[in-house]
């Protein structure tokens, strides 16, 4: 921690006279706690996704209507938009949203149950979406994500904060897997099986990171596993599904749908070699020949026109969110605070591993976002909401007594 | 952080912490690493798909080399055709993906709209003619028939027609200077077959075929395909996912052929042509008294060769075809009515695929076979009407007879029964029935040092080598033959077909004095191609030099530049004696003079006190058909020779043919005078043609009153395009 420049004149904690500035830069201060390295991560994320963003969609008439910065104006939009959700965030703290987690947990699930009515449209085959005036739409399952961190946090630590319990009991974690199993469920109607996949691991992060009996966790892998043994074994699946699923190790499998994604990402992330094309000079990328490269495959145009380099500094940059996000989980002054930044770390850590995965080839095709990445401002919200809720994390004070 | 709170966390979920950090590392390790495989590892793999991904290649055909006469006329060109095409990528990008344009189109070429929409439609399983099959990418054509003025209005109101062209094309012609046919010399094109393309698809540059390609299959545009056909020139396009170019990434322009230089002189080759033809003519109205019918001359071909070289000057086969039927594919009934058995084979070059007996033209191969079998030049041989050998009787020709006469005289009047007399000796000395160990068989071994029996090695294709019927083909023949003879002999039929099987089948494989004895005077199962007697004749002017036979002289470059040049090539040399070769030279002037040509020479006005000319007839004898007409002649610097299958004698079928011939070269009119200014070519070409700086040859034009009729309507198209377009000039040559 650096010293404020005239820390040595001001030898009165407790001086009267303090202004502003100087008390949002005193050293106890909400601000001087803040992790900077977190924020400026996402934010080098954030800003340098918006070139990538930019480089896949300005030749995309079809899109952006005929303004070639269409998407980069939007996707910077968004990202102000986010970060004033991450600033309210820690503006709140970390005890008025543990008060307020009800709440918040039933807002995200109404906005959730409203995709399946009439109100929800479907783009790309999930029934995900919701569509305002304007051509804003917003993506419920996004916030949902974070309404089942803050609710399995909330119900895991209740007794254990308040000192009653050394670890959640089976009951709480009962009761948290409920929590945590209704919008999955309602995920899985749309069917959008990305981020179930996506809520499923991270409700083993959280029930990891709340320290509850091993036997819940290797019992929920091993239904986990059956489950996925019985659907592959009793034929639940069409051979066509099954192809689609496998097609990300053998794009000949599904060569006319996920195969191309896969293949076409492949040979845009290969062809980039050390230091890339150059941006805005990626042939895969001017030629369009990855699908839905602004939003799932941002990462090949990284990779295309940028590079091993590029595509390094992005897994980099996550490593360094989730690496004091860990930092921050450790040091949190309750179990509802470690709970929500081991929730989030092990959401983004997933997502990005899933996201940059499918376009490496290694993992199954998903339609879901790499957060700060991809376009998308339901996306871009809850990224920058939970990095909010880490900063919350870190800032809080224990309550006095 | 100095004071850190009290927590409500246990060991366990610091533990638990440690657990997921390290889980979180190792994903992110594993992208790592996965991304290091794929760019840095596998990278230059995936550049070559990439670049295979948006690059498209757009090829444009190279002009093909044309064949030249020796005096730089062209035999086979390129006609300049303005050809309209519509370039589907930029129809593609206008609002009503280019109706209006293609409606404008219609109106200007005088078309139906709609089937310009058809033409420019892409061929599906669905699409009914017409319809491009190829690719999309490669501007389709609509006609190759407009106008200049349609043209103009096309390239002069481009705003009016975006992404169409209107471009003067190279479209392979025979113009046929002078009316000079040549059909089989010069062969023709057709587009490579799908085995070819995938055969040549690892090769590079002009090796590989393009699956629009068209290469040389017969005659001179097959055997020096590779000088001929130019390298394609590539446009290497940048395409997007749908197809849609959006830029370029290079491209190789087209490199012309070169052209071939031939020795044929087209004004000779007409001559000969016409000549032949006539010759065909006559003997159809000719009484043949031997069948009772006019002659047939069913098919003929005749040869000018240069003695010093080898070199063709003209070369004809009838019946003949027009060659510019190839032209853009030929239609499946033209292929038909070149192919079929009515059509009487007219593809065949006869002048190098015809063979049949030699006749009496085999006897200046049987004189010579004489002399080094140890018979005297100055010995005089017995010429009765007949001989009777083996208990079959041998007449001469037409039962005449000379009294003891020498070989001069023998060869002159064509004296069969002396030739018998010589072979039948030859034949017992060797061991009649029971051949000795080793025979000498001087009169088989004499025709195979004269290059009977094997292919000339004359640049054309499918050459065909002819037979020398001795000992060693007697025993194959019978051992493919025996099993069918002996079959058919068990028939029991009695006509002259079987009773010969029969005998066949006892005893084909030996060697019977009635075959040697017919053997040396041409006849029997002696088979000879013109081009051979050609090279035989020629040797007898040039001293004994055999020349390997040659049509082209030199390959150059688009611009006149010296590729390649073709040297004549000495292929063997005759067994004679230069004392043989004058003796033979003289008997064979004899013909012209008092034997058996001289009433189509001597008799008909020839000047053989000024232009010397030797001849031998030959008239073979084909089972169940008319005789051939052979004559084989010579001259200082040329060697004629023709032959007509079922026209009756050697001079009576081709005599007046081969006599004009030698008038058209000489300039010697029917009287006997000599006009050198009407002599078409009173010594053998030796130089090349010289070419104006842009290729187009120099024409000696005070001796061409004809020049092919389109060529002035032609450079007005062409001018009023180079005008307008300069970069065309490349594209077509202009020829005045």
């Amino acid at each position: 921690m650096t010293s404020s420049s005239y820390g040595s004149y001001r030898q009165l904690r407790f001086s009267p006279q303090r202004g502003p500035v100087a008390r949002a830069l005193a050293k106890d201060a909400p601000l001087r706690r803040l992790d900077w390295v977190i924020i400026l991560a996402a934010l080098a994320l954030s800003l340098g996704s918006s070139m990538l963003v930019w480089s896949a969609t300005r030749g995309r008439d079809s899109l952006t209507h005929g303004d070639p910065q269409y998407f980069l104006y939007r996707h910077l939009t968004n990202l102000v938009i986010g970060v004033a959700l991450c600033a309210g965030a820690i503006a709140i703290g970390h005890h008025r949203i543990k008060a307020a987690v009800p709440v918040l947990y039933v807002l995200a699930l109404l906005m959730l149950l409203a995709t399946l009515s009439p109100l929800g449209s479907t783009i790309n085959g999930a029934h995900s979406w919701i569509q305002f005036g304007g051509g804003f739409s917003i993506q419920p399952a996004e916030f949902a994500k974070l309404a089942i961190v803050l609710g399995m946090a909330m119900v895991l630590s209740s007794r254990v904060d308040t000192g009653e319990r050394e670890m959640p009991t089976s009951r709480t974690v009962l009761q948290a897997l409920v929590l945590g199993g209704i919008p999955i469920a309602v995920v899985l109607l749309m069917p959008d099986l990305g981020s179930v996949m996506v809520m499923a691991v991270t409700i083993l992060g959280i029930l990891l990171a709340s320290g509850v009996a091993n036997r819940w966790l290797f019992g929920l892998l091993a239904t986990g596993g059956l489950g996925a043994t019985a659907v592959w074994k009793l034929g639940v699946l069409s051979k066509y599904q099954i192809d689609r699923f496998a097609a990300f190790a053998n794009p000949a499998l599904d060569p006319a749908g996920v195969g191309y994604n896969t293949a076409q990402a492949r040979i845009a992330i290969g062809s980039g070699g050390l230091t890339g094309k150059g941006l805005f000079h990626g042939t895969q990328t001017i030629g369009q020949f990855v699908p839905e490269q602004q939003t799932d495959f941002v990462f090949t145009v990284a990779g295309e026109e940028l590079g091993f380099v590029g595509g390094l500094a992005i897994i980099v940059l996550v490593g360094i969110i989730l690496w004091r996000a860990c930092r921050i989980a450790r040091q949190a002054t309750d179990l509802f605070g470690t709970v929500v930044a081991g929730g989030v770390i092990t959401w983004f850590a997933f997502q990005s591993f899933e996201n940059i995965g499918m376009t490496l080839g290694i993992m199954p095709v998903a339609g879901i976002p790499l957060p700060f990445v991809s376009y998308g401002g339901s996306s871009m919200f809850a990224g920058w909401i939970a990095i909010g809720l880490l900063q919350a994390v870190r800032t809080q004070r224990p309550i006095a007594g | 952080m100095s004071n850190i709170p009290e927590t409500g966390r246990t060991r366990r979920v610091t533990i638990r912490l440690v657990v997921l950090q390290i889980l979180v590392l190792s994903l992110l390790g594993t992208l790592g690493g996965r991304l290091w495989y794929l760019q840095i590892r596998n990278g230059s793999q995936y550049t070559a798909q990439a670049s295979n991904n948006h690059i498209r290649e757009v090829v444009s055909p190279a002009i093909r080399g044309e064949i030249l006469d020796a005096n730089g006329q062209v035999l086979a060109g390129n006609q300049t055709k303005l050809v309209v095409s519509v370039s589907r990528t930029s129809l593609l990008e206008q609002k009503d993906h280019g109706k209006a344009v293609l409606t404008r189109l219609a109106q200007v070429l005088g078309m139906n709209a709609k089937d310009v929409q058809d033409k420019v439609r892409l061929c599906d399983a669905k699409t009914p003619q017409p319809c491009w099959n190829g690719s999309p990418y490669q501007p389709i054509p609509v006609t190759d028939q407009a106008t200049t003025q349609q043209a103009m209005q096309i390239m002069e109101r481009s705003e009016d027609f975006p992404g169409i062209t209107a471009q003067p094309t190279a479209v392979r012609q025979y113009p046929s200077p002078g009316g000079a046919n040549m059909a089989q010399v010069l062969g023709y094109l057709s587009p490579v077959t799908d085995d070819e393309v995938t055969k040549t698809a690892n090769q590079s540059g002009k090796n590989k075929y393009l699956p629009s390609d068209q290469i040389g299959r017969a005659g001179l545009e097959s055997v020096y395909d590779n000088q001929l056909r130019g390298t394609t020139g590539v446009d290497r396009l940048e395409v997007d996912n749908l197809g849609r170019v959006i830029g370029s990434a290079g491209t190789t322009p087209a490199q012309p052929g070169d052209n071939v230089v031939t020795s044929i002189d087209a004004r000779v080759q007409k001559v000969v042509e016409d000549n032949l033809n006539q010759a065909m003519t006559d003997a159809r109205n000719t009484f043949d008294t031997v069948t009772n019918q006019n002659f047939v001359a069913d098919s003929g071909a005749a040869i000018v060769m240069d003695v010093h070289t080898g070199r063709i000057v003209a070369m004809a086969s009838a019946p003949t075809y027009d060659p510019n039927l190839w032209v853009g594919g030929i239609s499946a009934k033209d292929y038909a009515n070149l192919t079929n058995q009515a059509s009487n084979y007219p593809l065949l070059n006869r002048a190098i695929q015809g063979q049949s007996a030699p006749g009496s033209t085999f006897k200046v191969v049987s004189t010579s076979a004489a002399v080094q079998a140890g018979y005297s030049l100055d010995g005089h041989y017995p010429c009765p009407s007949s001989l009777t050998i083996g208990g079959r009787e041998f007449k001469n020709f037409e039962g005449e007879s000379a009294g003891d006469i020498s070989l001069e005289k023998a060869l002159e009047i064509s004296c069969d029964t002396v030739f018998y007399g010589l072979s039948y000796d030859q034949w017992m000395k060797d061991g009649g029935i029971k051949p000795k160990a080793n025979p000498a068989d001087w009169f088989y071994k004499t025709a195979h040092q004269f290059g009977l029996g094997a292919k000339t090695g004359i640049d054309l294709p499918a050459e065909v080598p002819g037979r020398v019927p001795d000992r060693q083909w007697k025993t194959d023949f019978f051992n493919a033959n025996k099993d069918a003879w002996c079959k058919q002999a068990a028939g029991g039929g009695t006509d002259y077909a079987t009773e010969i099987a029969r005998e066949n089948c006892v005893d084909g494989n030996v060697m019977r004095a009635g075959d040697s004895v017919n053997y040396a005077i041409g006849q029997g199962d002696t088979l000879v191609t013109p081009i051979q007697m050609a090279t035989i004749y020629s040797a007898l002017a040039n001293g004994g030099t055999l020349y390997k036979p040659s049509v082209a002289k030199a390959v150059i470059t688009p611009s006149g530049q010296l590729v390649q040049d073709i040297a004549p090539q000495i292929s063997g040399k005759l067994p004679d004696d230069q004392k043989t070769l004058q003796y033979i030279d003289q008997a064979t002037a004899g013909v012209v003079t008092e034997g058996t040509a001289a009433w189509k020479f001597t008799g008909a006005g020839w000047p053989q006190d000024k232009i010397q000319l030797h001849a031998k007839t030959g008239t073979a004898e084909v089972y169940g058909k008319q005789t051939t007409s052979w004559l084989t002649t010579y001259s200082k610097d040329y060697a004629v020779v023709m032959t007509i299958s079922q026209a009756g004698t050697g001079s009576g079928g081709s005599g007046d043919a081969v006599r004009r011939i030698y008038q058209a070269l000489y300039g010697v009119d029917d009287k006997g005078g000599i006009d050198q200014s009407k002599a078409l070519l009173p010594t053998p070409q030796t130089a090349l043609p010289k070419f104006n700086p842009d290729g187009t040859a120099i024409l000696k034009t005070a001796s061409y009153s004809y020049d092919y009729p389109s060529a002035p309507t032609r450079s007005a198209v062409y001018a009023d395009l180079v005008a307008l377009e300069p970069a065309l000039r490349s594209t077509g040559r202009g020829r005045a």
